[in-house]
């Protein structure tokens, strides 16, 4: 059985998403991927922007991203797509997204407290997040529940006081209703509120809100750990909300993170939509490559190697968390397509002796040129029919600047139309649409 | 602020906790003061062999057998700090096979169960060794955790009337050229648990008599008192992979030389080690070719090691002490005996005496001989009771899996803290509800957490050494907060705040040795997780000035979906 597509995107985090969907406007497109996306360790907050590569760790955080992205220096990926692609992958974004999250009505950057009590810039939140942001006035009481150990609700409370937001900001720790071991996953919690479980003899949602009641003393918000529902989110926090008549939100959580795994489904729905064929489970091992060319992808389908043919490949299989960039005690490569990646050749110089650090690894990525197809060591392109996207682009620190949810939407978005019009026949291989710089 | 006591111990090692403790239960009057957490220096940093003394069965028959002789000991009174894995001496076919026969006529010299084994017989033992190993000798070495031994020493002298003063770091001796009478303590403590007073004071300490058993640092404490002390710090570099690659020790059966052991120990091998003389005790480079050095040479050993995941490295330093004259230019050569140097035999100084040299399993005899020497001086009659009486959480071995099914853990977690608590398993477990996991690697339960904080207060990494949360695969990066979470309200959030950073940081540090593919993944995610996730980088909290008014405030107007807010603000739009 042949396989054959105009467009392959090998990644399936937001990327990939990003890159097939973009490239489903021009052409026939495959993603792959062959685990599940690192969307389930993030908070689900899609960052632009959010601090400057280079301001240090004292610097404060930006306000306005869309102003910034000018400064930024040459081998960004900001840089590279130029701020067009950020508005259009944005755009891409809210789409697929539909009203599950808030932010397109602004360009400014929203601060939303984290888990760990801190606040941090985003541009786009789920909606689940909205009712607590920091610049909102309203005060909060925070709720932790006695057995979840990643968010200690007093704790952020005064974490949040100490950050110096403009409301009092109060936790509360309570036991969860009903019968729950006391290591439960997060994902148990939001099921029996999905499904409003009989928690000894109350619909869990009731319970709940009882538990919290006595805790609430006018607040206007009332805050959770990211556990309000899996399938029905909505549905959950307009029950609290309306036993409580308080507004409520969630404060998103690390892994396994609720807000991520929302927002995946949300994606693929997004793509069988736009009639993108993707499928998961299966690595992608090796290239066919011919004359500069790829010709195909070979995928390791449980021992048997099954070649992927396209026109137009699209690489979006993340950078080191997601394992599209590997290293040994020698090296650092990136696996499938054997691209370049710049590094010192020391490994004690791949990080900084701070854990907070400017860390050379958190760069370490393929070097693109302004079509966004990676380059060899000399300079040139490595395939013309190659073209990268998301975290597997080096040259940007997005965990210190709060830029991966951006940087992927904006290099998917380029790359992906990228493709779509080449293997579309509407442009050559090399050329980029809408290539500002 | 002054102090009074009968004898005072400088060094929360194996060495000074066992001092310590045998002292205190002689009915003597002590103090041990550590300048960090106790077994911060050398006993910190050991592979966690618990030596049959195989290891110097040729080239030291002295110290094997007293090794065999305290291994036995220590299974007894320390058996929730032990595990009895075995060990074997491995012989690859370039290892002679003199040596080898030496090994087994040493061993069997010295009282150490030896069996020799062919190369078949070895490998059921231990899957993973190479298939061209030609045979190996089974001796009875272990596991032993140093922490755990370390802090039931110290908990048992406290019970026994002790003060264990951590965080204290002496800055001078008090006396005069021929006595010295005492101490001068910095407190560079925290608030909490670790505080005796405020941190950055100073503290007067005097005592009948003073014991320096700083390992490394007794040169320094020398100094102080004018007296030298001629240890010699040699470092060792020890390296941690993910899983147990061996359960049994694993030894390279040659005469000497660098990388020929790996010690499974709890959830981790460790492999070690190197052997090179430095300048200072506290600073020397750690370098990346040491790692490399044990990972490639204990590949030809167990091959799998080549490609199993590496999770930190860290150095220690020994001790080495040989008399003068002797002048072994190689610290190899150095012996792993102990002196007991008497400063008013030695120097005409009274009331201090420095023990020096000597190995972690040896610890309980070496505090033996120097309680006897102190006693002596001192004119106290008192018997040493160290080898018989069981240390605390060792008082009550056996039947508490039973006792386990009470507390409602998953077994695999209820089975990791009843090897750590060991008799106090009830009492630690029962006090915490709910009980959820904190640190899951190594699977550690929030009563667990909450233990080591009523003694070790807001520093954390003395919780980590105690309870083993944040030491697995994750490094800390999915526990380190939570962990700090468990001080909060009992203590404030900025002190929640720096004991989280100083973990965190002290995490990081050994995790920089190892980062290369699926720890630097790891490390990435770590990284990702405190700096994108929850934005500790640039935490607002730090830095302050956050001007929150030019930041968006939500679309403002009750939306579409009928989840309006509660109030209507002012529309969400500041104008720039």
């Amino acid at each position: 059985m042949a396989i054959r597509d105009d467009v392959l995107v090998v990644g399936g985090g937001l990327a990939g998403v990003a890159a097939a969907l973009a490239a489903s406007e021009h052409a026939d497109v495959r993603l792959i991927s062959h685990k599940q996306s690192t969307l389930r360790h993030a908070s689900g907050l899609v960052d632009v922007l959010g601090y400057p590569p280079e301001g240090g760790e004292d610097a404060d955080p930006i306000a306005e991203p869309f102003d910034a992205l000018a400064d930024l220096p040459e081998g960004h990926p900001y840089e590279r797509v130029g701020a067009d692609a950020v508005r259009e992958g944005l755009a891409l974004f809210d789409d697929a997204v539909g009203d599950t999250y808030v932010g397109s009505h602004t360009d400014r950057n929203a601060l939303v407290p984290t888990h760990g009590g801190t606040v941090k810039p985003t541009a786009r939140y789920p909606k689940s997040a909205a009712a607590g942001l920091a610049s909102d006035g309203r005060d909060a009481l925070l709720v932790g529940f006695a057995a979840l150990t990643d968010f200690d609700a007093p704790l952020a409370a005064d974490h949040l006081a100490a950050a110096g937001v403009p409301f009092e900001a109060r936790g509360a720790t309570v036991r969860f209703p009903g019968e729950f071991r006391d290591d439960a996953k997060v994902t148990r919690y939001a099921h029996a509120l999905d499904r409003n479980e009989d928690l000894n003899g109350v619909p869990a949602r009731t319970a709940l809100a009882e538990a919290v009641k006595p805790h609430l003393d006018g607040e206007e918000r009332v805050g959770f750990p990211a556990v309000l529902g899996d399938d029905d989110p909505c549905g959950v926090r307009a029950s609290l909300a309306e036993k409580l008549d308080a507004d409520v939100f969630e404060v998103p959580m690390g892994p396994p993170s609720l807000p991520g795994l929302r927002l995946e489904d949300r994606l693929y729905a997004a793509l069988a939509e736009a009639g993108v064929h993707a499928e998961t489970g299966n690595p992608a091992v090796e290239v066919e490559a011919e004359d500069g060319r790829i010709r195909a992808v070979v995928v390791d389908r449980t021992g048997r190697p099954v070649p992927y043919h396209a026109d137009q490949f699209v690489l979006a299989t993340g950078g080191l968390v997601g394992k599209g960039i590997d290293s040994d005690r020698e090296a650092v490569r990136e696996p499938i397509f054997d691209c370049h990646v710049p590094h010192p050749s020391d490994r004690y110089d791949w990080f900084d002796a701070d854990a907070f650090g400017d860390h050379p690894f958190a760069r370490f990525g393929v070097d693109v040129d302004s079509d966004l197809r990676p380059r060899a060591a000399d300079g040139t392109a490595e395939y013309g029919n190659l073209r990268a996207a998301g975290g597997v682009l080096g040259g940007y620190d997005f965990a210190a600047e709060k830029s991966g949810g951006g940087v992927s939407l904006a290099t998917g978005y380029a790359a992906g139309t990228a493709a779509g019009r080449a293997a579309g026949g509407e442009t050559s291989d090399a050329a980029i649409p809408g290539d500002t710089t | 602020m002054t102090h009074t006591t009968e004898v005072l111990v400088i060094g929360g090692g194996s060495t000074g906790t066992g001092i310590a403790r045998d002292l205190a239960m002689r009915g003597v009057d002590v103090t041990l003061v550590e300048q960090g957490n106790l077994t911060h220096g050398t006993t910190g940093r050991m592979h966690g062999l618990l030596h049959s003394g195989g290891r110097y069965a040729v080239s030291d028959q002295a110290s094997a057998t007293e090794c065999i002789e305290e291994n036995r000991v220590l299974r007894d009174i320390a058996s929730h700090c032990v595990e009895e894995t075995g060990g074997l001496f491995v012989q690859r076919p370039e290892d002679s096979d003199e040596y080898f026969r030496e090994k087994l006529e040493g061993c069997r010299e010295c009282g150490i169960p030896a069996e020799e084994l062919t190369a078949a017989e070895a490998r059921e033992v231990e899957p993973y060794l190479a298939g061209d190993v030609k045979r190996a000798i089974k001796v009875p070495d272990g596991a032993i955790d140093p922490f755990r031994l370390c802090v039931a020493n110290a908990v048992s002298a406290e019970n026994h009337g002790a003060r264990i003063e951590t965080h204290a770091e002496v800055v001078d001796l008090l006396g005069d050229e021929d006595d010295v009478t005492g101490v001068k303590v910095r407190h560079e403590s925290g608030p909490g648990k670790r505080e005796h007073a405020t941190p950055g004071t100073t503290e007067e300490m005097h005592a009948d008599y003073v014991v320096n058993a700083t390992g490394a640092w007794a040169g320094q404490i020398g100094d102080m008192a004018g007296v030298d002390v001629e240890v010699r710090p040699s470092k060792g570099v020890m390296v941690v992979m993910n899983c147990r690659q061996v359960d049994t020790v694993v030894n390279r059966c040659r005469p000497k030389g660098d990388a020929d052991i790996v010690v499974p120990h709890e959830t981790t091998a460790i492999l070690g080690t190197t052997d090179e003389e430095v300048e200072d005790p506290a600073e020397y480079p750690e370098e990346g070719w040491e790692v490399d050095l044990m990972i490639d040479t204990l590949s030809e050993l167990v091959p799998i090691l080549e490609e199993a995941r590496t999770v930190r490295s860290f150095w220690g330093v020994r001790p080495l002490y040989e008399p003068p004259d002797v002048g072994s230019e190689d610290p190899t050569d150095i012996t792993r005996d102990y002196f007991l140097l008497d400063h008013e035999e030695r120097d005409d100084l009274r009331g201090l005496t420095s023990i020096v040299g000597g190995k972690f399993t040896t610890y309980r005899m070496m505090a033996e001989e120097i309680s006897d020497h102190v006693c002596e001086q001192l004119g106290v009659r008192g018997e040493c009771r160290t080898a018989d009486e069981p240390l605390p959480g060792s008082e009550h071995p056996g039947n508490l899996d039973a006792a386990m099914d009470r507390f409602g853990l998953r077994s695999p977690v209820a089975r990791r803290s009843t090897q750590r608590l060991g008799s106090r398993t009830e009492e630690v477990l029962a006090s915490a509800d709910p009980n959820p996991v904190v640190c899951d690697c190594e699977a550690v339960t929030r009563a667990e957490v909450q233990d080591a904080i009523a003694s070790a207060g807001t520093d954390l990494n003395a919780v980590r050494i105690r309870t083993r949360a944040s030491m697995g695969n994750c490094q800390g990066g999915f526990c380190c907060h939570r962990m700090a979470a468990e001080l909060h309200p009992e203590y404030d959030e900025p002190t929640a705040r720096e004991a989280l950073d100083e973990l965190f940081q002290e995490r990081w540090k050994g995790e920089v040795h190892a980062l290369w593919g699926e720890q630097l993944s790891q490390a990435a995610l770590n990284y990702a997780l405190h700096a994108t996730t929850m934005n500790r980088d640039r935490d607002p909290a730090r830095t302050g000035g956050v001007d929150y008014a030019a930041f968006d405030d939500g679309p403002g107007a009750p939306d579409a979906a009928g989840e309006g807010r509660g109030v209507a603000t002012d529309g969400g739009d500041h104008g720039d």
